[in-house]
């Protein structure tokens, strides 16, 4: 039955709205859902080609600064009196503009630092992020730099017949989030179970036994590295246009550690895994704040981190599978055969 | 196989040198199409060395590799599947938290028929196409090595003759020209060994010539229709199973230890 | 060129402190393959040793150095017998993740109980600077830059002349042969973190008095560790104390000459540039088996 548990799941999460009222609480699932995106997007590196990368919110803070950037406009000196004047466009157009240049940067910072493995991968990847923030921080003519880009233009859709939406209230953003988080769902699922997730998979399991059958590794990463990013891309646009102001604090490690949080938590390698893993930590925000400071709350998730790696480090997916699977009966085990061998296959 | 048929792959005095220590000092050798050629030697003689410089995974420090007149200098391994060479490992031969179809599957990943990656993210009609005749290619093919009644199952959980025989399907997804099987019977027994000769040879049989290394001296000297013997990274002989026997160099270096040496070296390559 | 021999000053200075910082990542990178991402918090913990030692305790400041580093050193022996410990044989991906939880525990701990606002630490030393021509350097900058050759000094000794140092360096080598002939792998592994988070703790108990501290202060010191190590080379304490020296002159360099804002980056493009001019790393050991 577990086929029908994704659509029925978003059912429920777009009834939410209707009985869910307190912008509080509709403000931290919106937020939440964000970051659960960005959890998607991460989870196809983390858990399908096995690749801890941790600096996976410059990919959403360029989305969030690009799309920003493209409704708004900018204007920039580059050499001397050489100038790049940009008009603010449709904040859809900046949406777009997000996708494809997280995603084209996650080529080619992929292109660039899968040439290591490890450690190492994990060092460059932080390292990168950390450029990027400091480069939002320092280019102040571009930036704003730490005073943040404000008064970002609320995300417009246009639909065919009804004309065109100015997303204003709550409700309209977390539809807004909840579609694109769907999509991105289903982006993944069927990337995975195609060929390419195979050979993802595949990279992952056993990376020379991989090669050897003649998957490129580099390439099949660098795909997946594009993808991920142009999905958190797309995260950090609806983020932006949604809370309206950006800084270079959107870079922040921490906001990565959120991400890994959600994916490790509710299975890597698993599709329900960051879904999972969002709904919990989208939501604990909200049940701690009565009872906890911010920074208490993250002793907690630090704490939750280390327990689910220490008591199970497959993620909380893997267990409900097994409790699925085990309602089902298990087939026995069949006698092998001998080799057919004759003729051609 | 006739001795003056052309040559499929050429290894053109290769050497393989890591810091001072000489892994390989200077060998050539050609595998003439459809033989199945194996190469011997004791343990440390270099032939790991040797395959793994074969199939793009460790870079010659002299000399090179041709696949039909195609040099291999400088292509990843991948590339060189991709020219028709594929290759088993000694030990880690399937991915294991696959499902046997799977592992196939995967050996089929790059079908030229295959639908782009948008194609394959929208599920449109060109990749659920491909999808269908991938399916059906892999199903055959763990037919063809008898793990029919095992394809739903993870590889892991498979015994060890078994994964080989994964290794060797998937190997064979490729489509290759040419197989290298790394001591694909060590760990096997007598039965799973003899079924595994027979599956060798079916394989060549289906027009792909055979690479093999192998400890298991009984059973190089019934598969093989020539061997190659080597030792101190240098070849020492080139000959049909009754030649090698012969030979006094091979005796010298592999075979005029005594019996019990021999059988220890058996049991070490084994272990 | 007076400027010049300011800005080389300024970067001894700093590069002591980075050198002990890098000193004691490389040896836990390299001994026990754990990238150590409580590094920075053990940085932020000495620091705020030292603040307490020496406000709250009332402890002199020659007193409140070495108290500090053997705080660091028990609570990094601390980490190591409940984290690392059970998790021996884990993968190196596992226990990354765990490192940085026990780093986010330490530092939003810090920010807890001390709040963001950032604390000076006071000093003994007289306020007026040391000056040597058109050189200036603050007395406590001097003392910095002593206590921080002697503990490299320290270490060094230490790892080559000690039987503990021995054991260690067979560790690295290999551990199972190391166990095989009697090393006892655990016990090395506890002290190998214990020292390696000390080195930590007196970089950031030298640095605090020097500048603030705060609950951050750890991050950026963090990365700036990784990019000591990986231009020194993995397990190498000379790589590492030069690692250190380079760092500090490139960033002050480059701040003097380049652009302040950027100061901070250096450590981050030096790390991309060296891991992706050479792939490999510039080490003796490679990540990946071919």
């Amino acid at each position: 039955m577990t086929r029908y548990l994704p659509p029925a799941i978003l059912v429920v999460l777009a009834l939410l709205p209707l009985v869910l009222k307190d912008p509080y609480l509709l403000n931290a699932l919106i937020t939440g859902g964000i970051f659960t995106i960005g959890a998607i997007s991460l989870n196809l590196l983390l858990g399908y080609t096995g690749q801890l990368s941790l600096g996976h919110i410059a990919f959403f803070g360029i989305g969030a600064y690009a799309s920003a950037l493209t409704t708004l406009g900018f204007d920039i000196g580059i050499f001397g009196d050489f100038r790049i004047v940009h008009e603010g466009w449709h904040p859809f157009a900046g949406f777009i503009v997000a996708i494809l240049l997280s995603g084209a940067c996650g080529y080619v910072v992929g292109r660039l630092s899968f040439r290591v493995r490890g450690a190492y991968f994990v060092i460059v990847t932080i390292c990168f992020a950390e450029v990027v923030r400091l480069v939002a921080l320092n280019w102040v003519e571009l930036t704003q730099g730490p005073l943040a880009l404000t008064a970002i233009p609320q995300m417009k859709i246009g639909f065919p017949g009804l004309g065109e939406i100015t997303l204003r209230t709550k409700a309209q953003n977390y539809y807004l989030m909840l579609a694109v988080a769907a999509l991105a769902y289903v982006v993944v699922a069927r990337l995975v179970s195609s060929r390419f997730g195979r050979a993802m998979r595949g990279l992952k399991e056993n990376e020379q036994l991989a090669i050897s059958v003649g998957v490129n590794a580099t390439r099949t990463l660098t795909v997946a590295a594009a993808i991920s990013a142009a999905i958190a891309g797309a995260a950090g646009s609806i983020y932006a246009h949604y809370f309206r102001i950006i800084d270079p604090d959107v870079f922040l490690f921490t906001y990565t550690v959120t991400m890994v949080i959600m994916v490790v938590s509710g299975g890597k390698g698993a599709l329900a895994g960051p879904v999972i893993g969002g709904l919990i930590f989208g939501t604990l925000p909200v049940a701690l704040r009565p009872y906890m400071a911010p920074e208490a709350q993250w002793i907690v998730y630090g704490a939750v981190l280390i327990a689910i790696l220490f008591l199970m480090p497959r993620g909380i997916a893997p267990y409900l599978d097994d409790w699925f699977a085990s309602r089902r009966r298990a087939p026995a085990r069949a006698p092998v055969a001998q080799p057919q061998l004759e003729g051609q296959p | 196989m006739s001795a003056n048929a052309a040559p499929i792959l050429s290894v053109d005095h290769v050497g393989v040198r890591f810091g001072g220590l000489v892994a390989i000092a200077d060998l050539h050798f050609d595998v003439r199409e459809g033989e199945i050629l194996s190469l011997i030697g004791p343990n440390g003689a270099g032939k790991t060395t040797a395959f793994n410089v074969v199939t793009g995974f460790l870079k010659p420090t002299q000399g090179e590799v041709r696949l039909r007149g195609t040099s291999l200098s400088g292509l990843s391994p991948n590339r060189i599947n991709r020219l028709g060479l594929a290759r088993t490992f000694q030990r880690t031969s399937v991915f294991p938290n696959d499902t046997v179809t799977d592992n196939v599957l995967i050996g089929l990943h790059r079908e030229d028929r295959g639908a782009s990656l948008l194609e394959a993210i929208f599920n449109l009609p060109r990749e659920r196409a491909g999808e269908a005749a991938r399916r059906e290619k892999a199903r055959a093919l763990i037919d063809w090595v008898g793990l029919s009644a095992r394809a739903n199952e993870r590889a892991g959980a498979l015994s060890y003759g078994e994964q080989r025989l994964v290794g060797v399907a998937l190997a064979l997804a490729t489509e290759p020209s040419m197989l290298l099987l790394d001591e694909p019977v060590s760990g096997m027994n007598a039965s799973e060994t003899q079924n595994f000769v027979r599956l060798i040879r079916s394989v060549r049989d289906r027009g792909v010539t055979i690479l093999l290394v192998e400890h298991d001296m009984p059973m190089v000297m019934e598969v093989s229709d020539r061997i190659v013997a080597l030792n101190h990274g240098k070849l020492i002989a080139d000959g049909t199973p009754d030649e090698i026997r012969a030979d006094p160099a091979v005796i010298e270096a592999y075979l005029g230890k005594s019996a019990a040496a021999r059988e220890a070296e058996r049991e070490a390559a084994h272990a | 060129m007076d400027q010049f021999l300011q800005h080389l000053v300024n970067a001894m200075v700093l590069g002591g402190a980075y050198a002990l910082l890098g000193i004691g990542l490389t040896l836990i990178f390299g001994i026990m393959n754990v990238v150590n991402f409580t590094h920075g918090a053990l940085y932020t913990f000495g620091a705020y040793a030292m603040f307490i030692a020496s406000t709250a305790l009332g402890l002199n400041f020659f007193v409140a150095l070495p108290f500090s580093i053997v705080a660091g050193l028990a609570l990094g022996a601390a980490i190591e017998l409940t984290l690392l410990r059970p998790l021996r044989g884990a993968d190196i991906d596992t226990t990354m993740l765990v490192m940085i939880g026990a780093g986010i525990i330490l530092q939003s701990g810090t920010l807890w109980i001390f709040g963001g606002v950032a604390k000076a630490i006071p000093s003994p030393f007289p306020d007026a600077p040391l000056t040597l021509g058109s050189v200036s350097i603050s007395w406590l900058r001097l003392f910095v830059l002593v206590a921080a050759a002697a503990l490299i000094a320290l270490a060094y000794a230490m790892i080559n002349g000690t039987r503990l140092g021995r054991a260690m360096r067979a560790t690295f080598q290999d551990s199972d042969a190391a166990a095989l002939m009697g090393v006892n792998v655990r016990f090395i592994y506890t002290a190998t973190f214990a020292l390696g988070s000390s080195l930590a703790a007196a970089a950031g108990a030298l640095l605090g008095p020097v500048y603030v501290v705060f609950p951050q202060m750890g991050d950026l010191a963090a990365v700036k560790a990784f990019a000591i190590v990986i231009l020194g080379g993995l397990g190498s304490i000379t790589g590492a104390a030069l690692g250190g020296f380079i760092l500090a002159l490139a960033e002050e360099f480059g701040a003097g000459y380049v652009s302040s804002g950027y100061r901070d980056a250096m450590g981050f493009l030096i790390i991309i540039a060296v891991l992706l001019a050479k792939p490999t790393g510039l080490f003796a050991r490679a990540e990946r088996v071919g």
